[in-house]
């Protein structure tokens, strides 16, 4: 039977987040949490991929315990199962220490069931390192593909997948072994409105919840902040731009004078032309 | 680890159709500052088949040496074998700092080493300095989707690793005929032991100008009330010769495609000139074109952030005054009763 494993995060709305103007710090009770958008569309394509191919999607998240709010939302948009890890000593994780972490949360999944396909999103919106699940993939020895726009292809029984990644330029097409692990553009799919059999689950499902005890053979020197290599060491706020000139009359006068400005410049008119349309 | 046994400076330099991308010749402008300042050498790692020429170029933009793998098997770049010539150079050479431009390849390859060495790797540089003495880079991103900068240190690792943006760092100017030391190498690796195979490569974008390579660029927000609004912002820009840019919110929304983008999640671009219209001014979008030469934003609400980014501003209805903007533009440029072929 196809597994597929979606790692996904609860994080906070960065679009709402506020700074607080005294202490250059974020003021996180702003922001609601949100599952990472990202996720949603790696959850969003392992039940897509259940549909064309049959077999189970389970969602992994390490947070805290609010977290499974973030479990339930996939649990909507249609997993089957969902895992949690929550533990104090996971706290202050960077992404060597997450990775390692969802690694043994991972393992013991596989336990259970075997894993064909790793699915994560880009990256998450408040971390934006998509190092994560790059970093799984080498841990279990998977082939990582990033910037995976596109499969194919799953073929559990011959073992491979045929995925499009993204790159600056277009994208190429990669036939991988299977398992693998595979981290998602958005524009993979797009995630409809729930249906309303999975919100009745979601609402009532408790995900499998695991602590660092639950996990085997765990090295705790790689957990959290102890296991971590980076340290932010200081933050602050962007510098703000100086401000420029409101221009000032009739919206003509304002027109002419837009115009004086850009003249200056006008060897570049033309120049480029052709571009422009999407 | 002994700390000591890791010295000099180095760029992954990616190389694509017998070309070096121009993010890793900004590297090496980068990397030189930071090698200066730590009395040590700055080398490229260049990765490919039949790249020999191109070690040549990383030299004129200021390495003082090229680590070459040239070998078949590095015709496309896949994780696993690029990964393992890259960890077998480290493991050899010991740096104390390696950069990748923050690129779709950069960030696969830098990701993997990153967890197979293991060391720290801080995503999406935009700012990048060291200490003289101790050699800690400071390596600094936009956080928390731009909302908080945020400076990253990798104390008790080697080496120090970093993806840097594109278009941030400066490439040094050429120096034609500079000399270098050239150092080959190759590591035991069959195709067979490669999980990945590029069946294909396709481009899609030739034909089109990219975003982070144009001169002038027009951009459209929410302001613009909904897709047929984004008509003002293709007219002006085919006026102009321009490239059409947009916010993260018409995006996701599917007024514009996402190659459109421009800030955090999207490019990051500095054009000559830059038209923010409709666009309110989120940092997000700020961090991806305030190093526009000249800014021009058009809003109606005078209190819009975008206003304090902005060298010249219009507060104004973006739906009537882009198309006098348009139409004033045909009369200088003498292009008035000019039929526009370009289809919108």
């Amino acid at each position: 039977m196809l597994h597929i494993v979606a790692c996904i995060k609860q994080v906070p709305d960065t679009k709402i987040i506020k700074m607080n103007p005294k202490t250059n710090t974020m003021d996180r009770s702003s922001a609601p949490a949100i599952l990472n958008p990202y996720d949603a569309h790696a959850v969003e394509e392992a039940v897509r991929l259940r549909a064309r191919y049959g077999g189970i999607v389970s969602v992994l998240t390490m947070g805290p315990p609010p977290a499974v709010k973030a479990i339930r939302k996939c649990i909507e948009i249609g997993a089957d199962e969902g895992y949690m890890i929550t533990d104090r000593a996971f706290a202050g994780a960077d992404t060597l220490a997450t990775s390692y972490t969802l690694t043994k949360a991972l393992e013991k999944i596989g336990e259970i069931t075997p894993i064909d396909l790793i699915v994560c999103g880009k990256m998450t919106i408040d971390g934006d390192t998509g190092q994560v699940g790059p970093g799984i993939a080498r841990r279990l020895d998977m082939p990582p593909l990033t910037s995976v726009n596109k499969v194919t292809e799953l073929n559990k029984a011959e073992g491979y997948a045929i995925v499009h990644r993204k790159l600056e330029d277009g994208y190429e097409v990669i036939r991988s072994t299977l398992p693998c692990l595979i981290s998602v553009e958005k524009e993979i799919n797009e995630v409809p409105y729930s249906s309303l059999p999975n919100m009745l689950r979601a609402a009532r499902y408790q995900p499998h919840i695991w602590s660092v005890s639950d996990l085997k053979d765990i090295d705790k020197t790689q957990l959290g902040l102890k296991g971590s290599p980076t340290i932010v060491s200081s933050v602050w706020a962007p510098k703000k731009p100086q401000g420029g000139q409101l221009l000032e009359g009739e919206p003509n006068e304002q027109i002419r004078q837009l115009l004086a400005v850009m003249l200056e410049h006008k060897e570049l008119f033309g120049a480029t032309a052709g571009g422009g349309v999407s | 680890m002994n700390m000591e046994d890791y010295r000099g400076v180095w760029v992954f330099i990616e190389e694509k159709d017998g070309i070096v991308a121009p993010v890793s010749l900004e590297l090496l402008g980068a990397g030189k500052w930071l090698a200066e300042k730590r009395k040590t050498e700055l080398a490229g790692v260049l990765i490919g088949e039949n790249v020999q020429e191109l070690a040549q170029t990383v030299v004129e933009y200021g390495a003082d040496k090229v680590y070459v793998y040239d070998d078949p098997i590095y015709r496309f770049y896949r994780t696993e074998s690029y990964m393992k010539a890259m960890l077998a150079c480290v493991e050899k050479y010991k740096p104390e700092i390696l950069l990748y431009g923050a690129t779709s390849t950069g960030k696969d390859l830098a990701s993997a080493v990153a967890t197979d060495l293991p060391t720290g790797l801080t995503a999406d540089t935009t700012q990048l300095d060291v200490e003289e003495d101790t050699g800690l880079l400071l390596a600094s991103r936009p956080a928390f989707g731009g909302n908080i900068m945020a400076t990253i240190l990798c104390k008790k690792y080697r080496p120090q690793m970093a993806t840097v943006r594109p278009k941030v760092m400066k490439a040094l100017s050429r120096n034609n005929g500079a000399t270098g030391e050239f150092i080959h190498e190759s590591i035991p690796i069959k195709e067979e032991d490669i999980r990945t195979k590029v069946l294909e490569i396709v481009q899609t974008t030739t034909q089109r100008i990219r975003i982070d390579e144009a001169d002038i660029i027009v951009a459209g927000g929410k302001g613009l009330g909904g897709p047929l609004g984004f008509q003002v912002i293709h007219q002006l820009a085919n006026t102009l010769g321009a490239v059409v840019g947009a916010s993260r919110d018409v995006v996701e929304a599917g007024w514009i495609g996402h190659h459109h983008q421009v800030g955090q999640t999207g490019a990051t671009v500095t054009p000559k000139i830059y038209f923010a219209i409709g666009i309110s001014g989120a940092i997000q979008h700020i961090v991806g074109m305030q190093n526009s030469g000249l800014i021009i934003a058009i809003n109606k609400d005078p209190a819009a952030a975008i206003f304090q980014a902005a060298h010249y501003g219009i507060v104004g209805d973006a739906l009537t005054i882009v198309p006098m903007i348009t139409e004033a533009f045909k009369i200088a440029l003498g292009r008035e009763g000019e039929v526009d072929a370009r289809k919108v």
